[in-house]
Formats: structure tokens, sequence, C-alpha cells
């Protein structure tokens, strides 16, 4: 009867909903304190306690209730699932699901993917926050600079995807290009300027890119052959991994410098963005760093504000100057929230599935770990690998999850 | 000391620049779809939205009138006369009568054509066109112009889109749809964790330091793994794909944050007001009620906004729990995204719903920035 006043049946819900859940608390208490244990009669300072003690439960009960069936239970399952055929009528198949995601290059493409987007938009978002941050902090229009670069927050991923979409735009040769990219990109003519910032400046930033990739790899590697480092078991496979995926990065950031300078690039053509693989990649992550960088900086922008004035005063009087400040005392006081915002920023990354099945749903070799499942679920109907691929991005997830779970303990104590 | 107070003002004009900058950097894209959404399909197609702003040359082509009914006798030739722009008027910059060449000719001048064929176009858009009687029958002779016209907008796409488009082009039944999803799914998880935050900040029970632990496990739990195992649920127990589903999805998902932010907030209210209470008497749900509510209201605000914000913005619980085959409750997001589909290369549609769909949010957050900054810096786990 409501359903063709979905606005009136809303409502109506609000009420119940509300009016439920308080109603609930109340009579709950009401029948806990007159009825079950009431603080009268013979018994009573006996049943005081007993209610004080049932009391917490009534009032976690709806709470804990979503958190279990919606959240926890989820998690069993999934994983159950992801052992099971639908075709089969959910007969039991070992890891067959898996073996089977794993012979799939679309699923290696979204591994792969993923890996990159958690790379490259947890760092870019962080540097650029960082940068706003702190280039606002002292200047008298600084809150007006924020709230603007915070503003993007508000945007949907869908409602982002239309703006970059209009962004990344081709019209056909002849006609005028209403994309900016296109627009400015056949300004470009491959004279000396077009080559300093499309070639000297990517290369420059993409060896940069490849020596930090390798002294970090090389701080965890040297482990395995130093003396005197820490040679726990539970370290060998840790340091092999972070090994390998700096090997596989430095690759594709060689492959693609190669590529930079030898195939040359088509000026004059208008291009399609979205369709020139890896490179399409970076221009949908474009769209999560537009998103995210206003996060970043607000919470680091609070941080910068909580450094002790002292530490910095003591700089000045040292000689420090500005660079010297930033890099040797402010980003040191702050690593604690950087790393808090490099892993929230990380958790959204590994969840990212409005922007590329807006933009490109996986097309082109874009594919991510969560359009990829979507794609299983719902379109391909296997709830089989759907699953296998959730546990995966649960898996990513876990190692967040423990350092989380960890240091709010730690907190606590 | 004159050269560091140099030196100074130098780095500090570089900060204001680079700013700047990024500011517009960042505004950029948003204000494209501004603009775009107030241009009609051909300004956007012929143009980019940035040069909407300035005066533009835009090429458009006429027909002279039908020679058959207005075609006078002049001497042994017919003449048509008329104004190629019916009350409408550019400024023409140029013209042509063949597609080849469609700015062969300045206003005011004559276009000779084959076997003493003629047209001449005056600036004001009044053409005079000569030729015998073969040449003058059939259709208008065709004129090219290139005019310059000066930044024009619209509300057309808004109205279309709003109120007399038809079909997909009409976002008013999504954007209801969207009101019902998110008011509902903003308000419920707040009453309900509001209560578990309460009883985890200052209830004493065996296993309160576990669920803590687990809520902030929660916060990390990816949607996705919630998907299969609900949606066969809501299918197993009858709810099915729809608003009542959608509603408990939301209020689910949202309730680690609301607990986790409710919780830190409520545990640095002052003990000394909850102990004074208890000592007069007051029950657990009056101090609840009374007393620690109203003091919440800052993280109730926090998390009201983000969980708005979340619910507003989603697609993918929409489109699992909520939208089913006949899309009768199609929410905004799903239906950009199937505009997208269809519609890709109409952007007068498809910018004007993307922003009908960002405004509300948008508002909200200018209005409630102080309590999602607050939100922000109380939720991101230490």
């Amino acid at each position: 009867m409501f359903s063709n006043n979905s606005a009136l049946y809303g409502l109506t819900v609000i009420v119940i909903g509300v009016g439920g859940c308080l109603g609930y608390f109340f009579l709950s208490n009401l029948f806990l304190d007159k009825v079950l244990f009431p603080a009268s009669g013979p018994n009573a300072g006996r049943n005081i306690n007993r209610a004080n003690m049932i009391r917490p439960w009534l009032f976690l009960f709806p709470a804990l209730f979503a958190l279990v069936v919606y959240l926890a239970y989820p998690v069993f399952e999934t994983l159950r699932l992801s052992f099971t055929d639908r075709d089969q009528g959910g007969a039991f198949v070992g890891l067959a699901n898996y073996r089977q995601m794993m012979d799939e290059p679309k699923f290696w493409e979204a591994v792969q993917n993923n890996m990159l987007w958690l790379i490259v938009v947890p760092a870019i978002s962080t540097a650029f926050g960082l940068l706003v941050a702190q280039l606002t902090d002292r200047i008298r229009w600084g809150n007006l600079a924020k709230s603007l670069i915070f503003m993007p927050m508000a945007i949907s991923f869908v409602g982002a995807s239309v703006i970059f979409k209009l962004i990344y735009d081709t019209r056909p040769e002849e006609q005028n290009q209403i994309g900016i990219l296109n627009a400015i990109w056949l300004k470009l003519d491959g004279g000396i300027g077009s080559i300093l910032m499309l070639q000297v400046l990517p290369s420059i930033l993409l060896i940069g890119f490849v020596v930090i990739v390798a002294s970090v790899a090389w701080s965890f590697v040297r482990g395995i052959i130093a003396k005197g480092e820490d040679k726990s078991v539970w370290l060998l496979p840790l340091r092999l991994l972070v090994a390998g995926g700096a090997l596989w990065l430095i690759w594709v950031s060689i492959s693609s410098l190669l590529g930079l300078w030898i195939g040359g690039l088509p000026y004059g053509e208008a291009q399609t963005w979205l369709t020139i693989p890896l490179w399409n990649n970076f221009f949908l992550m474009v769209v999560l760093i537009w998103i995210q960088t206003g996060f970043a900086m607000v919470i680091l922008s609070a941080a910068l504000r909580g450094i002790p004035e002292e530490t910095v005063e003591a700089a000045i009087i040292d000689g420090a100057n500005p660079f010297q400040i930033f890099f040797k005392i402010k980003v040191p006081q702050i690593m604690g929230t950087i790393v808090v915002v490099w892993t929230t920023i990380t958790l959204t990354v590994l969840k990212v599935f409005d922007i590329v099945f807006a933009m490109t749903n996986g097309q082109w070799e874009t594919q991510v770990l969560a359009n990829y499942m979507y794609d299983k679920l719902f379109r391909a109907n296997d709830w089989g690998i759907g699953s296998a691929s959730a546990i995966v991005i649960m898996l990513l997830v876990t190692p967040i999850l423990v350092w989380n779970v960890y240091n709010a303990r730690k907190e606590m104590k | 000391m004159a050269s560091i107070a140099g030196k100074k003002s130098a780095l500090t004009w570089a900060v204001h620049i680079s700013v700047a900058l990024l500011v517009l950097l960042w505004l950029f894209p948003t204000i494209g779809l501004f603009v775009s959404s107030f241009r009609t399909a051909d300004q956007i197609s012929s143009s980019g939205w940035w040069a909407s702003l300035f005066p533009a040359e835009q090429n458009e082509v006429y027909r002279a009138a039908d020679p058959d009914d207005n075609r006078v006798a002049d001497g042994d030739m017919f003449v048509v006369k008329g104004n190629i722009f019916e009350g409408d008027p550019r400024d023409i910059r140029s013209w042509g009568v063949s597609s080849r060449n469609v700015s062969a000719y300045q206003p005011g001048e004559t276009a000779e054509m084959k076997d003493g064929e003629s047209v001449t176009l005056q600036a004001d858009g009044s053409y005079v066109w000569r030729g015998n009687d073969k040449q003058l029958s059939g259709r208008g002779q065709r004129i090219f112009i290139t005019a310059t016209v000066p930044p024009e907008f619209t509300l057309g796409n808004y109205t279309t889109i709003l109120f007399s488009g038809s079909g997909q082009d009409n976002m008013a039944k999504a954007f209801f749809n969207t009101l019902t999803v998110t008011i509902p799914a903003t308000i419920i998880p707040i009453v309900v964790a509001a209560f578990a935050a309460y009883a985890l900040a200052w209830m004493e029970f065996p296993g309160r330091a576990l669920l803590i632990a687990a809520v902030v496990g929660f916060l990390v739990v990816p949607l996705q793994l919630a998907l299969i195992p609900l949606l066969r649920l809501h299918l197993g127990i009858g709810i099915g794909k729809g608003y009542l589903g959608v509603w408990l999805a939301h209020t689910a998902f949202g309730m680690p944050l609301a607990v986790y932010l409710l919780r830190n907030y409520m545990v640095g209210l002052p003990r000394d007001i909850i102990e004074n209470a208890k000592v007069d008497g007051a029950t657990d749900f009056q101090i609840f009620t009374r007393i620690i509510l109203p003091l919440s209201f800052p993280a109730l605000a926090s998390f009201a906004i983000f969980q708005f914000l979340w619910t507003w913005n989603d697609l993918l619980v929409a489109k699992v729990f909520l939208i089913d085959a006949t899309g009768s409750t199609t929410v905004m997001t799903n239906q950009i995204v199937e505009l997208l589909g269809t519609r890709g290369g109409n952007w007068e549609i498809l910018a004007t719903a993307a922003f009908v769909s960002i405004a509300v949010p948008l508002a909200v957050f200018f209005a409630m920035q102080r309590y999602l900054v607050r939100g922000l810096l109380a939720g991101s786990v230490k």
C-alpha cells in the first residue's frame, strides 16, 4: 500500500523504527526493574545487583545483534561459501573455486591493479594532504582553502566519476575537444616544452620512485644476509614478499619508462584516455586521490597544530631553514598520524568499487578486486568464486585489522 | 635582518600562490560539471565548458525560405527574400553556401554560384537569393554561418531532469527514493548505537574490553564479505530486495563506526555528573536520555553526517539489497551509472543529473563541516 509513496513509507519507518528502539529500551528496562528483579520486597538488594548485571546486555542487544548478524556471521559464511559450488547444490568442493580463480587472467589483472592502487593512492593522497596542511597552516585564508580542497569528500564516487569522465572525454578528430585533458593534449606539439613536461619530468619521477622502492626493498632483504639481524622464521616470508613486490614494481616502472622514450608520444591525436592500458589505471586513481586528499589534509592539519611550538622555535634559533623544519622537526613528530592516514586510505582503496564500475567496469585492463567480485557475483552468478575473491580482499585487510585492534587495546590499558 | 625578512616574504608569496593553484586545481573538475549543467546539448558538444565563459564562435546552418511559395519574379529571374534568423539574431562573422567552405564570405558580400545564381547575406541575417526558374525550386538554399554567440546559460536541463524528462532522464523519483533510503538509515543506527556506546563507556560488565576490541575490528571488515550471505539471508527469510533490507544493511554497516565514535566521546564526559545523578536515584535509562544524550550532541552530529554522506553516496549496498529487476526503487547513484552507459555522450543530461545528486551532500557538507572534521579526527583509529 505504501509502494507508490516511498517518502511516506520512509517517514512511517522512521517513526516506527525510532519509536520501537526507544520503546524497546524503555520497556525492557521497566520489565527488568519492576517484574523480573523488583527493587523491593525480601530480596531487594540481590535483585538490584542482578538487574544491574543484565542491564548492559539490554542496552547492547540491538547493536550486538546487528554486528553479529550483518558483519560477523557473513565473514564465516563467505568463507564457507568459497569452498562450495552453487551449480552442484552447494556441495563442498575444497579449494576448487580458488584454483579456478587463480587460472583466470582477469583475477591476476585485478590483483596487479589493486597493488598499484594500494601503493599509488595512499602515497600521493597523503603527500598532497601533508603539503596542503603545511602550506595552509599559517596563511589567513587557509581555512577557506582547506574547506575547498576538503569538499570532494562530500561527493559520491559515482558523481566524481561523472566529473572526471567529462575531463577525459574524447571527440572525433574534426570536432572541438570538450574534455580538458584532450584539449591540453592537442595544444602540445612535441616541441621542447612538451618533451620536458611529458618525457623528462615523468622519467625523473619514475627513476626517483624506482630508487625509493629499491632502497625500501633492500632494507628488508638485507636482513636475510646481514649478521646480527632478527632472523626469526616468520619474518622471512614477509621479506621475500616485499622483495618480490618491489621487483615487480621496478619492472613495471622501467618498462613504462622505456615505452615512454621508445614508442614516442602520439602528439596531435585526440586520445581515448580510459582505454590506454596501464595508464588508464592512473586516470582512475586520480579520481580517488582527488577525493582522499581532503581527508588526509584534515587529519594531518590537526596533527601539525598539535606539535609543541617549542620544538619549532628551538629549530629556528638553531638556524634551520623552513624545509629542514618541516622534514626534520615536524614530519617525525606526526609520523604516527601519517601512518593512521595511510592505513585508512589503504582500507578505502581496497574496497574501491564505484569508480571502476562507473568509469570502465574493468574493461581495458582496469579490473580491481572489488569489481571483479561484483562481476562474478551478479553477472556470472558464481557465488563460489565471488566469495573466494571476497576472502582475498579480507586477507589483504587482516593485517590492518590486527594492527588496529592491537593499538586500541594498548591504548585502553 | 633585512635580507632574512625579504626572503621570508618571497617564501610567503610562494606559499600563497601554490595554495591558490592547488585550490584551483581541486575546484576545476567540479566547476566543469557545474558549468556544463547550465549549457544546452549543442553548446556542450561544440566547445569545451571553459570556453563558454567567453563569447564563442559557433557554426550554424540555416535554409532560405521555400522557393516554391515565396519567390517573386524579377525580370526573367526570381528572387527570394527573407531573414535567416527568425527573431533570434546572431553576430555573423562569416558565411558560405557550401559545406566545404562555410566561411567563404563576409556579411554584405554576394556569393556567386553557377549560372548566375547568387545569394547576398547582410549582417542582420536578411538575404536575397536570386536565380532562374529551375534554380529557385525545390528546397531552400542552405546558408552556413559562423557567428559569435555571447555566453549563454539555461536552466532547461534542470527542468528536464527534475520535472519534464521522461523515463531515465527524470531523476525526481530516484531523488525521493534516495531520501527514503537515507533518512531512516541515518537516524536508526544513531539510536541503537548510542545505547550500546553508553553501555560500553559507563557500565561495568565482564567482556567489555573484548567487545570494544571487536568493534574496532569490525570497523575495517570489507563490505564485500557481507554481500552474498546477507542477500541469501534476506531472500531466505522473505525480506527480499527492498527498503527494509537496505535500511537494515546500512544500519548494521554503520554500527561499528557509530559505536566507536560515540563510545570514545561518552568516555570523556565528566564522571561526577553521572555519579551525582546515580546518587540522586536516577536509573541508567534516565541518565542516558536526560544527561548523556544531550551532552553527546557533537558526536551524534558527527556520526549523523558520516552516515548521511555514506548512505546518500552509496551505490553498492543499494544495488545489492534494494534495486530489483523492475528498477522502480532505483537510487540516484544507480541511475547516473545507467545514464553513463546509455547516454554516455549526452553531457547535458549527465552533468545535470550528477549535480542534482551532488548538491544535497555539498549543502550538508558546507553547513556542518565543523562536525564532520571533528568526527574524522575522532574516528581514525589511533
